[in-house]
């Protein structure tokens, strides 16, 4: 164990949601990898917002638009650092992940791509960075090429300079919201610059979860989601090379993202503006600027060394108790995956398991998690999923161990 | 707060264990007919003996949570042997116990038969497939139980019966 570690009883105090029952018992959170908790600094930040300094932001000339112009970039500075920007000027702010991928496809990659080009993805993507990229290919008759799994959950990279032979992007996550997995993408991101394509990077379970470095991946594109981070929902972003972000036309067309505008024209905005059309989620910017000082102050290593250690536990504890009962969809191995556990209790549907701990107030969730191709090949409709966080600990394990030996019986044969 | 007992109720467990005429026809004489929940992955497939406006014979297979499992296997006992026209009734009569307010919103009448007037779903005795109405305290789980039923109506349609 490295000595960086994290105070769980600590920062179980700091989440006032964490004191509430549910069926009369103890609220214990395992869907972090669908959305994570937020701690009192970030409420209270929020809060601060709307009572104390709230104003449009970029608009103002007096004293408390500059006060929330200036926490609003603040936010902005504050995440380039977590990510290992360059400059605050290479984060753009958008609603969510999901709205930054669209933001590559609807911007960089209708500028770029034509007939006949290929976008390399792979089978573990979440929907997020799969559709805009079936919308891009039946619009444009760009191909899609996927990257398939080793039996033990990772990427298969055996024929991968094959699949990026005339590829414009590889599309890829950081780590799987499904397995676990996390990939090796320096390897990815240095195999698809050599077959001259650029790299988008899904980093919504990388960013809450471990240090994160754009420089280090050597990416092109690095998407990130505040709700998984312990930020509130509203708001997320894009990290991108400056040179892209220069030369990417508008996304959304609206006030604030423009320079100038005539009956003839517009000119846009200076880069990251030009892609923040309209009244951007203020208080919730400022939220994740807080989540962002909340998850620095604990440091991504000590996050990580936490999950890894409460992985191993829960992975031991659940083989322990089910055995071949229970398949874990995900790699074994601690060093390539994180705190995210798939699940299949043999004999029960997903549904039945979700609903059972729930009564013992254990939230798991139940679903093909937005990844249904990999479900596909993973062949089941739905997985139980139990993601760790920060403010769990071996007891919200040991709870998910009974509970799900409750289901267990409960629809035993 | 509603329990597991309102949802899980013995019968429901026991269909769900049990399940009533599972299995295939063959097609034709019989219909065959698929249901699917994009939102949780369960199918339903039916094959559908009609004769003479009389549902002779009903198989079910696909695979799904017990909810879906249960209702399924419920429908193929409620329904087997009536004639149409009184297993649209029971349909009618069991989507009202669902009360699924979707329905409504997307446009599909009470009646979902289309040849009845609504309030015949008072006269249907539902039996055993009352059990199911505890799924109504679980919203997300309505469509597990419906899925079956909507899947037979569509079947009905589709063999213009
Ligand atoms: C890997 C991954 N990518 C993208 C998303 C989409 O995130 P959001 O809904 O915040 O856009 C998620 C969240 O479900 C995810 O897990």
């Amino acid at each position: 164990m490295s000595a960086a570690t994290l105070d769980v009883a600590r920062i179980q105090a700091d989440f006032p949601i964490l004191k509430r029952q549910v069926h009369g018992k103890r609220l214990v959170y395992l869907d972090s990898a669908s959305s994570s908790q937020k701690p009192i600094q970030v409420l209270d930040a929020m809060d601060r917002v709307y009572r104390e300094s709230y104003a449009n932001v970029h608009r103002g000339v007096y004293t408390i638009a500059e006060e929330t112009t200036a926490a609003y970039e603040a936010a902005r500075g504050k995440v380039a650092k977590l990510l290992g920007a360059a400059s605050a000027k290479e984060i753009v702010f958008t609603k969510n992940i999901t709205e930054a991928i669209n933001l590559v496809a609807y911007s960089w990659a209708r500028a770029n791509l034509r007939a006949g080009d290929a976008i390399v993805v792979t089978e573990m993507e979440h929907h997020a960075n799969v559709v805009p990229w079936h919308i891009l290919a039946a619009e444009r008759g760009v191909e899609l090429r996927w990257i398939p799994l080793t039996p033990d959950y990772q990427l298969d990279t055996t024929k991968l300079d094959d699949l990026l032979d005339g590829a414009k992007l590889l599309a890829v996550t950081a780590a799987s919201n499904v397995l676990g997995t996390i990939n090796d993408l320096r390897q990815l991101a240095d195999a698809a610059h050599a077959a001259g394509a650029r790299v988008l990077v899904d980093g919504a379970q990388a960013v809450p979860h471990f240090p994160v470095d754009v420089q280090a991946w050597d990416a092109d594109f690095v998407g990130f989601t505040a709700h998984k981070m312990l930020g509130p929902s509203g708001i997320g972003g894009l990290w991108a090379r400056p040179e892209l972000l220069e030369e990417m036309p508008p996304f959304l067309g609206g006030g604030e993202m423009i320079r100038e505008v005539t009956k003839e024209g517009f000119l846009p905005n200076e880069v990251p503006w030009k892609f923040e059309a309209g009244t951007m989620p203020i208080a919730e910017a400022i939220g994740l600027g807080a989540a962002v000082d909340y998850l620095s102050a604990l440091g991504l290593d000590a996050v990580r060394a936490h999950e890894k250690s409460l992985t191993k536990y829960a992975l031991d504890r659940l083989t322990d108790r089910f055995g071949d009962r229970l398949r874990i969809d995900g790699p074994r191995d601690i060093e390539v995956r994180g705190g995210t556990i798939s699940m299949v209790l043999e004999g029960i549907h997903a549904h039945d398991v979700a609903q059972v701990v729930d009564e013992e107030g254990v939230c798991v969730r139940a679903s093909h998690h937005c990844a249904k191709p990999l479900m596909r090949v993973l062949e089941v409709p739905a997985t139980v999923r139990a993601s760790l966080y920060v403010y769990n600990d071996e007891a919200d394990v040991d709870a998910l161990v009974e509970a799900l030996s409750k289901a267990e019986q409960f629809f035993a044969i | 707060m509603p329990g597991l007992e309102d949802l899980y109720r013995e019968i429901i467990l026991d269909h769900y264990r049990a399940p009533r005429n599972r299995g295939e026809l063959p097609v034709p004489p019989a219909h065959r007919v698929e249901g699917f929940n994009p939102l949780c992955g369960d199918e339903v497939i039916l094959y559908l003996e009609l004769d003479d406006g009389v549902v002779t014979d009903v198989r079910t297979a696909g695979q799904g949570c017990s909810i879906s499992q249960a209702s399924t296997s419920m429908m193929s006992a409620a329904v087997k042997g009536r004639s149409v026209s009184e297993a649209r009734r029971i349909i009618d009569a069991f989507l009202a116990l669902m009360h699924t307010h979707e329905t409504h919103l997307e446009g599909t009448p009470d009646s979902a038969t289309g040849n009845g007037d609504g309030s015949a779903a008072d006269d249907v005795r539902l039996g055993d497939l009352a059990a199911l109405q505890g799924v109504v305290k679980f919203p997300v789980r309505i469509k597990c139980a419906t899925l079956a039923w909507y899947t037979l109506l569509q079947g009905f349609d589709e063999a213009g019966a």
